[in-house]
Parts: structure tokens; sequence; C-alpha cells
């Protein structure tokens, strides 16, 4: 009696692992591979990332592997994930990195396996710890909507918040600083009466408006780190009946954020490519599967100012074309 | 002998860990036939590399789970302590050993203090560990000023350093893993004090009333779990040759979901150390093969979770038909 359990769970392993025999020698084949590693699975800019790789790696017959930390700021994961992609076989892995400092290892042990490392969106620290950058001058980025807010504001006096991202985050700090030299004060200028971070939420960043307001009634422009930051901010000013006169300008061009532009809650954005990111460094590593040549340096995948309330003297583009280009 | 014979069947189906072993080999032998990659040795000792830190986590949970409490501030202690190990010995240009021995120390520090907030005022682990959780993640965010700590000296990584058994690398902190497991299974097993744990878990009641200092004991779990944790830390360390002040958030739960896959039940008093390291490979197994795969991440977490309730609803039904 007692000897039959184990038998039926032999048969039962056998059935288990016969039904996944037949397509198992498939993955041997000699399509190369490509690894995207993100920073979360669920943001919509990293959806668009994957869906722009997805669409690139058909086209140049590479087979796309997937994987992404759990949350914002999961180093572990990606190490993990790194280990694995380059366990599997990969040519090369895209990654934007959640922690650009503490990647640098299990980078460098990819790259002395062979594989082509390409940073997407966010450079790593050293920025030459991987192969190359593809990603989004996010200090011009800034600097856009900054001239563009000096042009707007036509010479009324400004008092600034910054709703930013969070401490010791490179892209957020770009973006803040190149705001500021665009709009052309240097750092801790008085003119700045408001700064919080926001970690590009939603409703921290209504919280941190809120907060603002509190401390200084009369602010009538608004920096965000994105759009979501942006919309908690109209919310917060909505509250408090001041959504009419004060201006909000933002940074990335997700297509709820350029909706916002073209119903007038945020007057500008700058909006940036992670479609193009990714199929850009899809193509870089299918160039070095054919031909062992390997993308080196950074790219600037571009970045556009998108209003419908243009300003003389700044180069833009309308909502219509922000709509047709962006992601999320 | 007769009688040893009639009973292993039994005794194999009634140990907690015999369903998990038997769940991790099928796993195994489904990824071998699906990724020629999977079954190596180089990938084998990758999976024990990427398993050790919230394995060893996992054991300073099981300990806590056996006596039919939690820890919910575990991730968050070893971050602090591989902030403190890091900082001291690069900022603070402390000789590494001693910065190790300051991190050790801090963790098994946050371990005494759990186990004296459950003890003295007897309040619930969750409780207790929550708090905690919150207070260690701010500590370390304000110590280390958000900043990841790099350029770390050889000590604080010899861990991740590899020795050759055949034509695999193993790294150093992989066996120290393994040596971890095998030293609690002991301890839990083979001593007193193992049998004073699983009794505290089963019966707090009973447990001191057959002379077992029960307010002693939950202090020392707490403790030494707390020390494990800084091992952990310096695993963590050591594998990822930075400190990380984002470390560790999600392995509180993670090293929850080993302690519960390797059998253990949650209600204390129930469970193999050696099952909390077969429930962290199947972890670690399921992740791997199916990035061979190429099935994206988001589905290994889908799996994870299935997988977990299956745990304990074949603890639930066993116990159920033991009775």
């Amino acid at each position: 009696m007692n000897v039959r359990i184990p038998a039926g769970l032999l048969i039962t392993a056998l059935l288990v692992t016969g039904c996944g025999g037949g397509g198992g020698t498939q993955t041997a084949t000699t399509t190369p591979k490509v690894g995207l590693i993100t920073k979360t699975e669920t943001n919509p800019f990293f959806v668009k990332m994957k869906e722009g790789a997805q669409k690139s790696a058909q086209a140049n017959g590479l087979e796309l592997m997937t994987a992404a930390g759990k949350f914002d700021g999961d180093n572990a994961s990606q190490i993990t994930a790194i280990e694995n992609m380059v366990a599997a076989g990969v040519k090369g892995i895209l990654i934007t990195a959640n922690d650009t400092k503490a990647i640098v290892p299990a980078i460098k042990k990819a790259r002395d396996a062979g594989v082509l490392v390409i940073a997407l969106d966010t450079p790593t620290e050293p920025q030459d710890a991987t192969d190359a950058l593809f990603a989004t001058d996010n200090f011009k980025a800034g600097e856009l909507i900054g001239q563009y807010a000096k042009a707007a504001m036509a010479g009324k006096p400004a008092k600034i918040a910054t709703l930013d991202l969070a401490p010791g985050i490179t892209v957020g700090q770009l973006r803040h600083d190149g705001f500021l030299k665009g709009f052309g004060v240097p750092a801790g200028d008085p003119s700045v009466v408001c700064s919080q971070d926001t970690q590009g939420d939603q409703s921290k960043g209504q919280t941190a408006m809120e907060n603002c307001l509190q401390k200084a009634p009369d602010i009538n422009l608004v920096y965000t780190i994105n759009e979501p930051a942006a919309m908690g901010a109209y919310t917060a000013l909505k509250a408090k009946g001041r959504e009419k006169d004060v201006l909000i300008v933002s940074v990335d061009g997700g297509c709820a954020g350029v909706k916002a532009v073209q119903s007038g809650q945020i007057a500008a954005t700058s909006q940036q490519y992670p479609l193009k990111m990714a199929e850009d460094g899809v193509k870089a590593v299918s160039e070095f599967a054919k031909s062992g040549k390997k993308a080196s340096g950074y790219t600037d995948t571009g970045v556009t100012l998108v209003t419908d309330k243009s300003v003389s003297g700044v180069e833009a583009k309308d909502t219509a074309f922000g709509l047709a280009n962006c992601w999320g | 002998m007769a009688v040893m014979e009639a009973t292993l069947p039994r005794r194999l189906i009634t140990t907690p860990v015999a369903g998990p072993a038997i769940a991790l080999v099928l796993a195994c032998l489904f990824f071998a036939l699906n990724s020629p990659q999977f079954l190596t040795g180089p990938n084998f000792s990758l999976i024990i590399q990427q398993v050790m830190v919230v394995g060893t986590l996992a054991i300073g949970q099981t300990l806590i789970i056996l006596t039919a409490g939690i820890d919910l501030a575990c991730g968050a202690i070893m971050a602090f302590g591989g902030i403190v190990m890091t900082k001291l010995a690069v900022d603070s240009g402390l000789p590494p050993l001693l910065a190790v021995a300051a991190g050790l120390a801090v963790c098994a520090g946050f371990g005494l203090v759990n186990g004296l907030l459950v003890m003295k005022i007897s309040l619930p682990p969750f409780i207790v560990t929550l708090g905690m959780l919150n207070v260690v993640f701010a500590l370390t965010h304000i110590y280390s000023n958000e900043q990841t700590i790099t350029d770390l000296p050889p000590l604080l990584t010899f861990l991740g350093q590899t020795f050759q058994i055949g034509q695999t690398n193993v790294t150093y902190g992989s066996l120290l893993t393994i040596l971890l497991f095998l030293l609690f299974a002991y301890l839990l097993g083979s001593t007193a004090w193992g049998r004073h744990v699983y009794a505290l878990g089963n019966s707090p009641e009973v447990a001191r009333l057959t002379g077992i200092r029960t307010g002693r004991l939950t202090v020392g779990v707490y403790t030494l779990a707390g020390l494990v944790y800084g091992i952990a830390a310096l695993l963590l360390v050591s594998r990822t040759g930075v400190g990380d002040p984002q470390a560790g958030q999600t392995d509180n739960l993670d090293s929850i979901t080993a302690v519960v896959l390797g059998g253990t039940s949650l209600f204390g008093g129930r469970g193999l150390v050696i099952g909390t390291l077969v429930g962290a490979l199947i972890v670690g197994v399921f992740r791997n093969g199916l990035q061979l795969m190429g099935v994206p991440s988001i589905y290994q977490t889908l799996i994870t979770g299935v997988l977990v309730i299956l745990a304990v609803a074949v603890d639930q039904l066993s116990r159920r038909r033991n009775r």
C-alpha cells in the first residue's frame, strides 16, 4: 500500500516532464537572443519600451527576453535578470538601471562574458560601464520647458514651485537643473519658493503642491518631473481656484500627459521617445550579432516641446503631433 | 529493521519537506527538458548564488516562525547591516573586519529589540516587526544619505569570490549558505535548544510549565535571527559589490515565501529549516528556468503566488488527515 504513493508521484513526474518535453529542443535553435531589463513591469513608459523592442526584435530576426525589477529601485532583481540572460546566451542586454551605481559590477560580468550591454533611458555611473547609452537628453528636456516658461511668463515676476523626483536620482536632477538653466535662474535663486519630492507619483504630487501652496500661496509657475506629478499639482491648484493663473510645465510626453496639455491643464511638456530607445537598442544588438560591431557612446533619442500655446523664440510642436508620438 | 522499513514511506509522506522536495525535483526535470542551458553546473551554481541572500534571511525567518512569530523587518535590517558594513569600511576607513563585526552586531541588536518588545510588552510579532520595518528602513536612508556605497575593500566582497568544483565556479557565499543551513538543521533537530523552540511554537503555556524559560528563549531566537540577517547582509554586499540603501524591500515577504514553500507551518512548532532551503531553491529554479525559456518575469511572480497557496493548502490538508 505504502509504496504506491511514491510510484504515483513518479508517474506524475513523467507525465509533467513528458508534456513539456515536446517543445523543448526548439529553444536550442540559432536565433540570436536579446534581453530587455526595465525598472518595473507596470509603468506605461516601460510597456512602450517593451513594445518597441518586440517590434524591432521581430523585424531583425531576434528572440526577445524580458525581465524587470519588482519596484522602482530594485537592484537585486535586475542583477538576477542579467545573470539569467547571460546564462541563456543572449547577444546583448538593454537595461534601464534601477540603481545606476549598484548595477555596475553585474554589467561588468556580463560584458566580460562577451555580451553587448546598452543602457536605455538612464545612464549608469560611470556612464562607460555600458557599451553604449540610448537616451533622452534630460538636461535639454528641462531646458526646453524652462525656456518656454520664461517666454510664457512674459516678464512677470515668477514664484516657482518645483515638484521633483527623489534625492540622488540623476534623471530628476538633470531635468530640474535644465529647467532652471532654461528659465535663466541659478540654483538656490529666491524665486524658487518651494521644492518637494514626488517620486513622479500623482497623489504625492498633489500633496506636495498642497504643502507648497501653504508655504507660498502666490506661486505662479510649477515645474514638475513628469505629467502624473503635474496632474497632482493641477488638482491641488484647482481646489484653491488657482488653476487658471498658474503655469504648469512638465517632462515626459505620455499620452495622458499630452491630453492634459491639449485640454490646457498643463501648458507644455517635453516629450521623450522610449519606443525609439528600445528599437534602436535592439537594432544595435542585431548588428552586433551579425557583424560583431559594438555600438558605443551616447545616442540622443530626441526630445520635443509639445504645446498648443506656442511662444515666439521656442520651437514647439502641437498636441496633434504629441498624441501621434506619445507612449502609454 | 523491518519496523524501520515499514515506517519509512509513511514518514516520507508526513515529513513536511517531502512535498516541497518533490516539487523541486519536478520543476528541475521540467526546465531541464525545456531549456538546454538549465541542467549545467554553472547554472546551478548561479541559482544558489541567486537564492543565498533570501535563503539566509529565511533561516532567521524560520526560527521566528517556528515560535509562531513572524518577522516583517528582516530585509530592512539586512539592508541597514549592509550599509553599516560598507559605510564604516569605505567612508570611515575602519578596518573591514571591524566594519563587518559592527554590521553583524547592529543586526543582532535590532533582533534583540524585536525580541524584547515581543516578550516584555507581549506585543504581537507582526506589529513589532511592522513598526521596526519602517524604523529601520528610514534609518537606512538617513544614515546612507540615499547614497550607494562603492569601491569596497576585498574582504567585504570575499564571499562573492569563487572556487572551482570540477568545471564549475562556486562562490564562497554559496558554500557558507549551505553550511548555515546544515548548522541550523543540527541545532534545531539535535539539541535541547532546538526542541525548546518547537515546544514554544506548539504551545507557549505547556513549554513554560515544562520548565522552559520561554521569555529568555524568545529573546534569544529573535537576537539569533538578527545575527543571521547580518550574515545575509554580508552575503548581499559581496554578491552585489556595493552597499545599497534600496536593497531588500521585498525580501521580508520573499523569505516568508521560502519558509512557507518549504512546508513550515505559519502557526509555529512544525517545519524543518532544510525545507526552507528547498523553498528558496524552488523560487530560484522557477525564476531562472522561466527566464531561460524566455518567459517574462511577471509570470514568475504569478507562479510563485500559486505555489505559495498550494503549499499552504497541502499543509492544511495533511494536518486534517493526521487528525
